[in-house]
């Protein structure tokens, strides 16, 4: 079968590869419809997260057909299209009984602080993901969703991450009616969780970035206000001044380690590795948020160490919250959302390109080139 | 387009899911109303068999029951990943040298791909093309740059190298 396939730091090329096999009663085999190049898939193409190994198959974002089940799969059949959750989870673990599907026990041998991802590296479970013609999808009781009768494709396959992370993004915000919400990060999920702040009741929404036709698209897609940052002399106090000097409730960390903004953030966390990535948004995030605020992570960093001003969370009396998104606890709600023309996740998607040309569509999407927002690849 | 004042409440799907109690300053456990404490000791019934090497954390007692079964460590790069996981993942004697196995790996992947009759098309797996159609001059600036950076860099080598030979040369 065609499948991505990672050769080392900014290098991937498409190469035919065995077929994935059932390993464990409750696997599925999935042939894939349609996946995407997901923002934090960037880490991994850049090499910044640690154990990436050369002949892996990225991908988390990916909707598929059902076209072999193993003997204790009771909740899936050969021929139904699912929605695959990016996190593998077992059901019954002590954190996805409380709904921390995100945060599965029983997929995740090489790393404990991180749950199992499809196609994300050793460290977070050595699965191969769904840049491929066709993939094993463990838990097959568990994770995936049936695609409703009529939902779009491009729809389903944003419904695996961009929509549940943007959505749980300001979820984990704790939004109260009228706040004032920031963004940082307009790419996918940042736009998703601006869009998804009007549903919490947010009073105001702003997003920051530093690339025009992304802030243009923002303003259109999310009803949000949108400021480049390379227009400011300093972001923090840009913020203060337009929140009447307060800051804003809630700030979203939607960028991760490959922020850009701040020269010692992104030599010591994106060129040399000396940080878990580049923590310039999350360090403006809790300079910029209101004292008792509250700063919601979903961009991803790496499992090490980062630059930011903790003394300040202290001193400002802040929550801070993160996660990967529960998926599958999502999903029902989020479906209900895109059936009834709430959100519209595949008006996200700019570019749709065959998976042959997936070393394209990485260098596209990480340069930013040609207005890129999303990619779907299709198999 | 300018940024313009909206009435959110003309925004389709206002407060449709505001929860006052969804306050993160509150144990957030305790809102999911998890008073019951699971059961911590649970496994799924089934467990993976395991055929393949798979490293573990140290950081738990056994191999999660279901795993991931890519790209089994071998070779020089293998070496160090399993060295590394003798430590935990609180450690920096893990985590570099996963990195370091990574790069160590690239180096790896390109002998592999010539041992098997293959010369990796570098330009097509960067996906240089994308750069000359959409980013032409900054791409060819950029490859520009760098093509003068590594022949001015030889030159300065060879010249260095040059002299040193001519310095130990014998004098008649």
């Amino acid at each position: 079968m065609l499948a991505m396939d990672y050769r080392g730091p900014k290098r991937v090329r498409a190469v035919q590869k065995p077929m994935p096999e059932i390993k464990h009663p409750q696997d599925a085999i999935v042939k894939v419809l349609r996946t995407c190049i997901c923002g934090s898939d960037l880490h991994l193409y850049n090499g910044n997260v640690p154990d990436t190994r050369v002949g892996s198959t990225f991908g988390h974002e990916f909707v598929g057909e059902v076209v072999e089940v193993g003997s204790e799969v009771t909740k899936v059949k050969t021929g139904d299209r699912i929605i695959v959750p990016f996190n593998i989870a077992c059901g019954e673990c002590h954190f996805c009984r409380q709904g921390m599907f995100g945060n599965c026990h029983e997929s995740n041998t090489e790393a404990t602080a991180v749950g199992a991802i499809f196609g994300y590296s050793h460290t977070a479970g050595g699965f191969d993901g769904g840049q491929a013609e066709y993939a094993r999808v463990p838990y097959a009781n568990v994770g995936p969703t049936i695609i409703p009768e009529g939902m779009d494709l491009d729809d389903a396959v944003l419904l695996t991450d961009v929509v549940p992370t943007g959505y749980q993004a300001a979820e984990m915000a704790g939004i109260q009616t009228g706040d004032t919400v920031v963004v940082f990060g307009a790419g996918p999920i940042g736009i998703m969780a601006a869009r998804c702040a009007w549903l919490f009741g947010a009073g105001r929404v702003i997003i920051i970035d530093q690339e025009d036709y992304r802030l243009e698209f923002a303003r259109g897609y999310s009803y949000c206000e949108a400021y480049n940052f390379k227009e400011m002399d300093d972001p923090v106090v840009f913020i203060k001044k337009i929140t009447d000097w307060m800051g804003a409730d809630v700030v979203i960390d939607a960028v991760g380690a490959e922020a850009a903004g701040n020269a010692m953030q992104t030599i010591t966390g994106r060129k040399l590795l000396l940080q878990a990535g580049s923590a310039t948004a999350l360090h403006w995030a809790i300079n910029s948020v209101k004292k008792g605020g509250v700063v919601s992570i979903v961009g991803v960093y790496g499992p090490t160490d980062n630059l930011i001003p903790i003394g300040n969370v202290l001193n400002k009396g802040l929550t801070i919250r993160g996660n990967q998104a529960s998926v599958k606890r999502l999903l029902p709600r989020l479906i209900e959302h895109v059936q009834n023309g709430i959100i519209n996740p595949k008006g996200l998607i700019t570019h749709r390109i065959p998976l042959a040309e997936v070393a394209d569509g990485y260098r596209m999407f990480s340069a930013k080139l040609d207005n890129c927002i999303k990619t779907v690849m299709i198999p | 387009m300018k940024n313009q004042t909206i009435d959110p409440k003309q925004i389709k799907g206002w407060g449709i899911d505001a929860d006052p109690k969804n306050d993160p300053t509150y144990p957030m456990r305790a809102r999911m109303n998890v008073g019951q404490d699971p059961d911590s000791k649970h496994r799924p019934a089934s467990l993976q068999p395991q055929d393949v090497e798979k490293l573990r954390s140290i950081e738990r007692p056994n191999v999660s029951a279901v795993f991931g079964t890519t790209i089994p460590p071998t070779g020089l790069s293998g070496l160090i990943r399993r060295a590394a996981f003798h430590y935990s993942e609180n450690r920096y004697r893990h985590w570099l040298p996963l990195i370091v196995a990574d790069r160590v790996q690239v180096v790896e992947g390109v002998l592999d791909d010539l041992v098997h009759g293959k010369v990796p098309n570098i330009f097509a797996e960067k996906g240089y093309a994308v750069e000359w159609k959409y980013n032409r001059t900054a791409f060819v600036t950029k490859m520009a740059t760098i093509a003068a950076l590594t022949t001015g860099a030889i030159i300065w080598f060879s010249s260095k190298s040059d002299k040193q030979e001519s310095r130990k040369r014998p004098r008649y």
